[in-house]
């Protein structure tokens, strides 16, 4: 499996009224080809904005360095016209929220044939063969039917059916998911997590999933990183990462959550809550809500750093390294 | 124990032109003892919201009865309600919209003690010791709500209904709008409170992990049916009925171990159209024939348990 993107040093500046912010700060990781990496986090963690900046798709001025490699060229310093042959065709994204990215005055037909004739340059009738085989990939009952209808004819997660279909049309080999289930019911959600990880089998398809649901993250995603105040905090395999966590930060947002078993009487919150645009902390991001905190953490920005195989963690005290194996 | 609150065969209908009358939730029961949690969970579109609605008497019904302290609750109209009705409050899903922009925190607090007779500067007194108990400085009186946190303004959301006193909440997705850690403290919030007060809570949510964290017992709506309910823990660990299970199934866990939920085939039908017989028959992995046929009450089963299902035991 080889290295399909590759962001090195990533950093997102966006404007706001006190001057630039840093939303994404020096971020690097690496997403092979056919596999599925997690971004997790909480809101403004910068997850999304990682995503948008890949995608050249970043607010009116804001300003990105570093940068990220995909098949051999640097999506950062493209032009505006090169990155439209990739974004589309190339590289591909699902967004959250399938009624907004659905037009709802289109019907279904031309919006998942649209950039297939635009960036392949094929015909009506060859363009609408090929949505009826796509409609029927995602499992739309009835695709020829389907093709006439419009978003408002489908429940929610019909919708995000077809958002796949329309962003797989070109055969992507990227495909972006920015919290493609977090709109919908967890039966609904269900199906769309086989449905991307069978596509991913099918196709060698590599997609990157954001989400701040760890419960999906450790249902489709290879490996994983852990985003805090716009750095890395952690990123390894799912399984360590996921019942290993040696991030305090990670620790946390897995305490946090219900416990499987259930019983237990109270949830266990991280205390405090995470920076906003602009107010990330020095040193550390995480110290002031750490429970682990030594006084270099209020000063040095950490480096993750490389614990175990292909497990980087942020964390240079690292409180949670002796503890290993011990997840109660 | 006698309930605190009590709904039977409640019945919501909402008209639209052109087309017939949608019945969001058909014949549901429930009923919510003092000091009791109990979790309201479903898919979206199911009617636990308009139940919830219902319950507290913001959505005039076409059928049933709700009975809260034994009285009956009357439809909100626009004479002012009843004083022995203050007691039933709602906490709203988003904290942005269910507080007033323009008015200051503690007077938007303080309103449910001057609705009660007191005095302004005593409102004023009590409202920041609510804002304290429930987690927020003092100076929040002085304060709007956009100075706030969505996890802080659903605090003050919640104090807002306690200075009526209540003696019963209804919460509808009182945490689905907040971050995840700010989820996790304002349920906990909520939990105590109900300790502390000893008072009734409906926790509505589509999370389904936090209802099993948090609530005594546990009701699950399909289709504008009440289809099980009983205590959480045996709710979750056997599941009486099909839905039930494959709720619980669809749920991932966030153990590593890289297993994709069950998924259950099918969407949710249109509610002004339901199946005929048992409603959850055609997306039902052990339906039997003449599922197709009855439409099976919700029975008592044993423990104070009770499903809507031929199989159920």
């Amino acid at each position: 499996m080889g290295t399909l993107l590759e962001v090195e040093d990533l950093t997102v500046w966006l404007a706001t009224r006190n001057g630039p912010r840093k939303a994404v700060d020096g971020l690097s990781f690496r997403v092979d080809s056919g596999e599925v990496f997690g971004i997790a986090g909480e809101s403004g963690s910068g997850k999304t904005m990682t995503a948008m900046a890949l995608l050249g798709l970043l607010p009116h001025a804001a300003r990105t360095t570093g940068r990220a490699v995909f098949e051999g060229r640097d999506l950062l310093s493209m032009r505006p016209r090169e990155l439209r042959d990739v974004r589309g065709r190339s590289i591909a994204m699902v967004s959250q929220d399938p009624s907004t990215s659905l037009h709802p005055m289109l019907s279904i037909e031309t919006q998942v044939t649209e950039h297939m004739r635009h960036h392949l340059g094929i015909g009506k009738s060859e363009a609408r063969g090929r949505a009826v085989e796509l409609l029927s990939t995602v499992r739309i009952p009835d695709p020829e039917r389907a093709l006439r209808a419009h978003p408002a004819q489908f429940s929610g997660g019909m919708r995000q059916r077809i958002a796949i279909a329309v962003a797989l049309a070109c055969e992507p080999r990227l495909l972006l998911a920015d919290e493609p289930t977090t709109a919908l019911d967890v039966t609904v959600q269900a199906g769309i997590l086989r449905l991307l990880h069978r596509l991913r089998l099918e196709r060698d398809l590599a997609v990157v999933v954001i989400t701040h649901d760890l419960g999906v993250m450790s249902a489709v995603a290879d490996r994983i990183c852990v985003m805090y105040g716009g750095r890395t905090a952690e990123v390894g395999p799912r399984e360590t990462v996921l019942t290993h966590p040696r991030h305090p930060y990670t620790r946390g947002l897995l305490d946090a959550l219900p416990h499987p078993e259930g019983g237990a009487a109270t949830l266990r919150p991280i205390p405090g809550s995470p920076p906003s645009l602009g107010a990330v902390p020095e040193g550390c991001p995480f110290h002031p809500r750490c429970a682990f905190a030594v006084d270099s953490c209020r000063e040095e920005r950490p480096e993750p750093a490389l614990v175990g195989s292909d497990h980087r963690v942020a964390c240079p005290p690292d409180p949670l390294g002796d503890t290993l194996g011990d997840t109660a | 124990m006698s309930a605190l609150l009590e709904a039977t065969g409640v019945a919501v209908e909402y008209h639209r032109t052109g087309a017939p009358p949608l019945r969001a939730v058909d014949l549901a029961d429930l009923t919510l003892a003092r000091g009791e949690i109990l979790g309201l969970v479903g898919e979206s579109g199911c009617g636990k919201s308009t139940l919830g609605r219902a319950v507290v008497g913001l959505q005039p019904t076409v059928a049933g009865e709700i009975r809260f302290d034994g009285r009956p609750v009357a439809p909100l109209g626009l004479r002012r309600r009843p004083a022995d009705m203050r007691g039933l409050q709602m906490v709203f899903q988003d904290p942005y919209a269910s507080l007033n922009p323009r008015r200051l925190v503690g007077d938007q607090v303080g309103d449910g003690y001057l609705l009660g007779g007191t005095s302004k500067a005593e409102a004023r007194r009590r409202a920041a010791e609510l804002l304290e108990r429930v987690g927020l400085p003092a100076d929040a009186v002085k304060r709007y709500p956009h100075e706030f946190s969505g996890g802080q303004r659903q605090r003050i959301a919640i104090a807002r209904t306690l200075a009526a006193e209540p003696s019963c909440i209804i919460a509808d997705e009182p945490i689905s709008a907040l971050d995840a850690s700010a989820q996790a403290s304002v349920a906990n919030l909520l939990v105590e409170l109900v300790r502390e007060l000893d008072m009734g809570l409906v926790f509505i949510s589509h999370d389904l992990s936090v209802v099993r964290q948090i609530a005594d017992r546990t009701a699950v709506m399909y289709l504008g049916r009440v289809v099980e309910v009983g205590p959480t823990l045996q709710v979750w660990s056997e599941p009486a009925h099909p839905y039930t299970k494959a709720l619980i199934s669809a749920v991932p866990r966030a153990d590593g171990a890289g297993v994709l939920p069950v998924e259950l085939p099918g969407d949710v039908p249109d509610p002004s159209r339901p199946p005929g017989g048992c409603r959850f028959h055609p997306r039902c992995p052990v339906a039997l024939p003449s599922c197709a046929q009855d439409d099976p009450p919700l029975r008592i089963l044993r423990d104070g348990r009770s499903a809507a299902c031929v199989l159920a035991k």
